[in-house]
C-alpha cells in the first residue's frame, strides 16, 4: 500500500522535492528513486539500459491497478501504475499543456495502457492528448474498457489507439500486446498499425451503456469485423 | 482433521463456489498469478476489493437516501463496482450490478432500492465464503501442507 500513495504524494507535489525526483516502480516491488537525465549526480542509473519495456498503466481502479501491474510484471514489464490521466499527462511531462522539452531518455516510457471511464479526463481523452505530442506521439497506447462498445472500440482505434482490450484483463491479453510491440520494436519501429480488437461475447453487456458516454449504443457489426479481419491477412501475407 | 483431509474441503469448497455462480474464470486468472514470490496475490487483491466495494455500498446507500436522487452519480458508482466484481470474478455481484444500471437508466428509485439491497446482500455472501476459503488455506499452510492449485 506504500508505494502508490508515494507515488501519489510526490507526483501532487513535486515542488516539494528538490530536483525532479520521480519513482519507479522496480520488478520486485522495491521502490527505486531516479532523477531527471538533467540532474544525475551519481546514481547512474538509467532504464534505457535495460531490455524491459517500462509500461505506463492508467486506471481509477485501485483493484484493477494491483491486476494489471501484475499482469504486466509477469510479462518481465517494468510498471509505473498511477490513478488518473492527469497523473499520467504529469508522469509524461505533459501538463499544463507544455511539451516535454527535455525527454526523460532515463525513464523512457514503451507503453502505455489506460481505462478508458475515469472521471475527470476518460482513456480517450489521454490517448489524444498523447497523439497530439511530437514527443509522445510514438508511444502506442492500448484502450481497456469493461464495455464492448463498437462505436467506442472504433473511435479509439480512429485516434491512433494500438489495441483494445476488453476487461477483465487476462494474461493473454497483456502477452499478445507486449508480443505485438516486441515484433513492432524488432522490426525497426516501423509502425504497421496492426488494430486488433478482442471481442468478448458478453451479450448482457451488449445493451449497456456507459456513464461516460450515455448516448453510445451497442452495435454488433459483422460487416466491421470483416473487414478488420481481412485487413489483418493483408498484413500477415506481407510479413515474410 | 488431518492435511489432506484440510486440503480436499479447499477443493470440494472452492469447486462449489464456481458451480454456484459465486466465482467465475477471472477468479481462476487471480491464482494463476499467484507464485511463491507473491504468495499473497490474491489475498491482497481480494482485500482491495472489500475496502472499495464497502465504500462504494457506502456511498450508494446515501446516494439513494438523498430528496432529489442523482441517477447519473448511482450508475457511475454501480459501473464501477460491476468492474471491480467483474475483475476478481464475483460473477453474482457483477450480474446484479447490471441489472441495477438498467433501474439506474430508467431512473427507477423502487427498482434501485432493490437492487441495492440485493446487491449488499450477494457481497456480503461471496465475501464470507472468499474468507472462509482463505482460512482454508491459512489452515492448510499452517499444518504445513502446501495450497492445492
Amino acid at each position: 500500500m506504500g508505494e502508490p500513495c508515494l507515488l501519489h504524494f510526490f507526483l501532487s507535489f513535486p515542488e516539494k522535492i528538490p530536483g525532479i525526483i520521480l519513482l519507479e516502480m522496480a520488478v520486485n516491488g522495491a521502490v527505486t528513486w531516479l532523477r531527471r537525465a538533467g540532474e544525475m549526480d551519481g546514481y547512474g542509473l538509467s532504464a534505457s539500459d535495460t531490455e524491459e519495456v517500462h509500461v505506463l498503466a492508467v486506471d481509477d481502479s485501485h483493484v484493477d491497478r494491483k491486476v494489471i501491474e501484475r499482469l504486466l510484471k509477469i510479462t518481465s514489464c517494468k510498471v509505473t501504475a498511477v490513478d488518473s490521466g492527469r497523473r499520467a499527462l504529469q508522469f509524461l511531462g505533459l501538463d499544463d499543456e507544455k511539451e516535454a522539452s527535455n525527454g526523460l531518455d532515463g525513464l523512457k516510457v514503451d507503453l502505455i495502457i489506460t481505462d478508458y471511464c475515469m472521471p475527470g479526463m476518460t482513456g480517450y481523452e489521454l490517448l489524444k492528448k498523447v497523439k497530439e505530442s511530437s514527443v509522445f506521439r510514438e508511444i502506442p497506447v492500448v484502450i481497456m474498457s469493461s464495455e464492448n462498445v463498437i462505436t467506442r472500440i472504433d473511435r479509439c482505434l480512429e485516434e491512433g489507439a494500438e489495441d483494445f482490450i476488453v476487461k477483465p484483463v487476462k494474461l493473454s491479453d497483456v502477452k499478445r500486446i507486449i508480443d505485438c510491440m516486441m515484433t513492432d520494436l524488432r522490426e525497426g519501429g516501423e509502425r504497421r498499425g496492426i488494430n486488433k480488437r478482442k471481442l468478448r461475447d458478453d451479450s448482457e453487456d451488449r445493451s449497456s451503456t456507459a456513464p461516460c458516454s450515455p448516448t453510445t449504443t451497442t452495435v454488433d457489426s459483422p460487416t466491421r469485423r470483416l473487414k478488420m479481419t481481412s485487413f489483418e491477412e493483408h498484413v500477415f501475407s506481407n510479413k515474410n | 482433521m488431518d492435511l489432506v483431509q484440510l486440503q480436499r474441503q479447499l477443493v470440494d469448497y472452492r469447486t462449489s463456489l464456481y458451480h454456484e455462480g459465486f466465482l467465475d474464470e477471472q477468479f481462476t486468472q487471480l491464482q494463476e498469478l499467484q507464485d511463491e514470490n507473491n504468495p499473497d496475490f490474491v489475498v491482497e487483491v481480494v482485500s482491495l476489493y472489500f475496502e472499495d466495494s464497502e465504500r462504494l455500498l457506502n456511498e450508494l446507500s446515501k446516494a439513494l437516501e438523498q430528496q432529489i436522487i442523482d441517477f447519473k452519480r448511482i450508475d457511475a458508482h454501480v459501473h464501477q463496482f460491476k468492474g471491480s466484481s467483474s475483475s476478481i470474478g464475483a460473477q453474482r455481484v457483477q450480474r446484479l450490478c447490471i441489472v441495477f444500471r438498467n433501474y439506474c437508466e430508467a431512473q427507477n428509485v423502487e427498482g434501485c432500492l432493490k437492487c441495492l439491497q440485493q446487491v449488499k446482500h450477494e457481497y456480503s455472501i461471496v465475501k464470507t465464503k472468499l474468507e472462509s476459503m482463505f482460512q482454508l488455506e491459512r489452515q492448510i499452510l499452517n499444518a504445513g501442507g502446501s495450497v492445492p492449485v
